[in-house]
């Protein structure tokens, strides 16, 4: 028994040192690893997952602020969220590369669709739930349609809207996971690749991704505590 | 490469060798469909209803103790957000492959939505209902099992939903941890560019999802009659 | 029904006694319930009222042990509470709360049924026993598969009661039962559960911030006041007429005249007699009955004896009395309800006099302004009327 508790707990070890230190590859001839190749395929899955989430924030926030401002759409953007839901993400992923190719644009389209319904619908929701009484007062004293989505609705919608962009970055980061299958060479071609790599480099992957995506979530859930009005946070208990 | 030129022998459809869309094809070759379904089924119902049973373990005991609810919601929001392939590998060293480290992260994956699901749902029940109950000499058992947990159905239902549509979109991944699934049929050797395959597992992943979403939500109506009264 | 089940009834209700029952919540300067000792008789209403504050939800709670005795005792039949477990002791006490508490997942059959089910009758006699409740309460048998979002609200009251009733209870425990519903559907709830009273005859008690209703409803008034301290228990004829300091005579309100009426029922008044007239009757059979009565305006009833309006010249120069008369019989006053209620109707429908109705709605004689103001005016009447036994029965 204690064999075995030694034996993973060695293997944790191997895999941090593969963080930290090159060494040669198991197909030979090149050298992996290191701090310096982590940082990269770090940086480049935090860029393709910036981007992506990035540009489904620029399409899903405006189009869930005039749906939720208007009240139409309700089904759809309820029933766009169960089926994004629905859809596997290497599925979307594998269809990109089927039909499009790989790529950086490719892949960044294929997540910008997963990251699109979570964002959506909480922007949509959000607004719903702004108090009617507040947006009646708002128009009583003579904002413009536009002005009320703008100083009402939307600084009342945030905290919702940060948990959706919460939601989408959190899987966004992991989808990007299987990214080097398309092509594009983030921290999980270290666990896809274990040939390459060996067994330290994939544990040193799945803890490298494990790490980037609690990071990510803390990051935020601090944003999305920093974008609550003060006066609501003031109304309302925390959580 | 052997795997292709096999395709194209089987079908001997030219619209295979031009790498399109080929419906006639996956009607000729579902049976490679048929076990990574079953596989992909298992996998999905046996994470949701393990996540199911341990968050409703949880939800009891948070019931008594309520401060529990928060360091258990957020333990399990740990467990949600770690990405499932993460997690596959991080077991590896002590689970091993296979069945079994696909089923423990997929069903982690699972507990926070179904636990703070059953939460919401016994929370909602009306309070006035629970001290009538309570009042008539309902013991806490009965008025659980009797009238907190038939009131919170939907919200459980809700929550398995979810749950069970985004277990079957991990489950593709489940090939990773060498646990087969329709993901299988996606990822191995150079499928990944066969977009008729891509297509058909894919298509077929979200069919199942379809589906058991509106399994469980025809169960949820069977079983809350009331709620299709017309108020008066 | 009321018969047989008033002869069981009669004999299952059971007293009840506080003995010095003190509750005192930790860390609360003053008690929520100081030293309360009071005896109720079987088959009376007993009704705790007082400010918000006062304790009398408090020692309503008391009773059925949802709220635990901090000291003292309560007995019920003579045998401590303490000594059953409290799950027990609650499946034989009814229990109303104000907003009912129906289990929206249940039908009204299946709601009514739970504490004999719990009781572990068999399938059959629960059956019968709801069929029975519901027409106790004056609900269609129909009723009984539907859901509590189908009711509305007063007749989701309704339910309320009779599922407190199901398992035949010796003591009933009512906290502001018709407080949720609108004043008119009260009145009515409250002069049904009345006439429902007088059939069954359980020991009620009843809790209430409103003082009228108190007046109304009790046998015997506990008056309450901030700390959970007893001010006065009295029959509601003694609180109006000597109250025994100045918390309750403020309480009990300076329109204590008028309060006065709220002891007197309807059907226990001299009423008058309009000339009855059934339609198709020829007219001239109703001009010769005009003189022996105490009014001079036939009242039209249909062949159920129900009230369809008054006669005017114009009808009774008619050749037979028609079937919708000039004037509408409105208001209709009911026999069970209070004079109170019914000055207040007469006054909102600005007219000197209604017909009387009985519990099926058949005419039983004309109620007028006048006659309500003759015992404002005369201490006599109202004393001849003022005993609880003779209120209670009809």
């Amino acid at each position: 028994m204690t064999d075995l508790r030694l034996a993973f707990l060695s293997d944790f070890a191997d895999a941090l040192d593969f963080i930290f230190n090159t060494r040669e590859a198991q197909t030979g001839g090149v050298e992996v690893g290191g701090l310096a190749e982590v940082l990269d395929f770090t940086w480049e899955h935090v860029k393709i997952s910036a981007v992506a989430t990035g540009i489904a924030c620029g399409v899903a926030i405006p189009v869930g602020l005039g749906l939720g401002h208007a009240g139409k759409g309700e089904l759809l953007a309820i029933s766009i969220s169960n089926v994004g839901r629905a859809v596997p993400s290497l599925a979307l992923i594998a269809f990109f590369v089927a039909y499009l190719g790989v790529g950086f644009t490719n892949v960044t389209l294929a997540l910008v669709l997963l990251a699109l319904p979570p964002i959506l619908t909480n922007t949509y929701v959000g607004v719903r739930q702004v108090d009617r009484d507040v947006i009646d007062a708002g128009r009583g004293m003579g904002l413009r349609p536009d002005q009320v989505v703008r100083r009402i609705e939307l600084p009342l919608a945030l905290p919702s809207i940060f948990g959706g962009i919460r939601t989408s970055a959190v899987n966004v980061v992991a989808t990007a996971t299987i990214a080097p299958l398309a092509g594009v060479l983030t921290l999980g071609d270290y666990i896809l690749s274990a040939n390459v790599y060996g067994q330290d480099g994939r544990l040193a992957g799945a803890m490298l991704v494990a790490l980037l995506a609690i990071a990510v979530e803390l990051f935020f859930a601090a944003m999305q505590r920093l974008a609550v009005p003060r006066g609501l946070a003031l109304q309302q208990p925390a959580g | 490469m052997l795997a292709q030129v096999e395709i194209r022998e089987r079908s001997g459809e030219s619209c295979i060798a031009r790498n399109d869309f080929c419906p006639g094809w996956i009607v000729d070759n579902f049976d490679r469909y048929t076990d990574p379904l079953v596989e992909h089924v298992f996998l999905t119902v046996a994470a949701v209803a393990c996540g199911f049973a341990i968050a409703f373990a949880l939800a009891m005991l948070a019931r008594r103790q309520r401060w529990l609810v928060g360091p258990i919601v957020g333990i399990t929001g740990v467990l949600y957000t770690l990405p499932s392939l993460a997690v596959f590998f991080l077991l590896l060293p002590i689970t091993g492959r296979g069945t079994t480290t696909a089923l423990i992260a997929l069903t982690a994956y699972t507990l926070q939505i179904l636990f703070r699901n059953i939460v919401t749902g016994l929370d909602n029940v009306p309070a006035d209902a629970r001290d009538a109950g309570l009042g008539m000499g309902l013991t806490d058992r009965q008025l659980l099992w009797r009238v907190e947990l038939p009131l919170a159905l939907p919200d459980i239902v809700a929550g398995l939903r979810i749950a069970t549509t985004t277990t079957v979109g991990l489950a593709t991944l489940a090939v990773f941890a060498g646990a087969g699934g329709l993901g299988e049929q996606i990822v191995t050797g150079s499928n990944i560019t066969f977009k008729t395959g891509v297509v058909a597992a894919g298509g077929l992943a979200v069919l199942l999802a379809l589906a058991l979403d509106v399994v469980l939500l025809t169960v949820q109506r069977l079983l809350t009659p009331w709620r299709r009264a017309q108020p008066a | 029904m009321s018969g047989e089940a008033a002869a069981r009834s009669a004999s299952t209700a059971a007293p009840v006694e506080f003995r010095h029952a003190t509750k005192r919540y930790r860390g609360q300067a003053e008690d929520a319930l100081e030293d309360l000792s009071l005896s109720v008789n079987a088959g009376e209403i007993c009704v705790l009222v007082g400010p918000s504050g006062c304790g009398k939800t408090t020692a309503l709670r008391l009773v059925n042990r949802m709220i635990e005795l901090t000291d003292g005792d309560i007995l019920i039949d003579a045998a401590s509470i303490r000594t059953r477990a409290p799950a027990e002791l609650r499946r034989h006490i009814g229990y109303v709360i104000q907003q009912i508490g129906l289990f929206p997942h249940l039908t009204i059959g299946d709601n009514v049924g739970v504490v004999p089910r719990l009781l572990g009758w068999d399938r059959r006699r629960i059956l019968r026993r709801v069929e029975e409740l519901l027409e106790l309460v004056s609900l269609p048998a129909d009723m009984r598969d539907r859901f509590p979002a189908q009711l509305s609200g007063g007749q989701r009251q309704r339910v309320g009661v009779a599922r407190a009733l199901a398992a035949d209870p010796p003591l009933m425990l009512m906290d502001e039962p018709f407080g949720a519903v609108d004043p008119i559907n009260r009145e009515r709830l409250q002069n049904q559960f009345l006439r429902l009273q007088s059939e069954i005859r359980k020991t009620i008690l009843f809790v209430t911030h409103d003082i009228d209703e108190a007046i109304k409803m009790g046998d015997r008034v506990a008056v309450m006041q901030k700390g959970g301290v007893l001010a006065q228990y009295a029959p509601p004829a003694e609180l109006l007429m000597s109250p025994v300091n100045d918390f309750v005579e403020d309480f009990v309100g300076a329109d204590r005249a008028l309060k006065r009426l709220s002891l007197i029922r309807v059907r226990d008044v001299d009423l008058w007699q309009a000339p009855p007239a059934r339609v198709g009757e020829p007219t001239a059979a109703v001009r010769a009955r005009i003189a022996a009565a105490d009014l001079p305006h036939p009242l039209v009833v249909d062949a159920e004896g129900r009230p369809r309006g008054w006669m005017s010249e114009r009808d009774l120069a008619r050749e037979t009395v028609p079937e919708r008369p000039d004037s509408a019989p409105d208001p209709l006053i009911d026999a069970d309800g209070v004079l109170r209620d019914a000055l207040s109707d007469l006054l909102q429908s600005d007219t000197q006099y209604g017909p009387v109705v009985d519990g099926r709605g058949r005419a039983a004689g004309v109620l007028s302004v006048e006659i309500i103001s003759h015992f404002l005016s005369s201490p006599e009447a109202t004393e001849q009327t003022t005993d609880p036994a003779a209120r209670a029965t009809t």
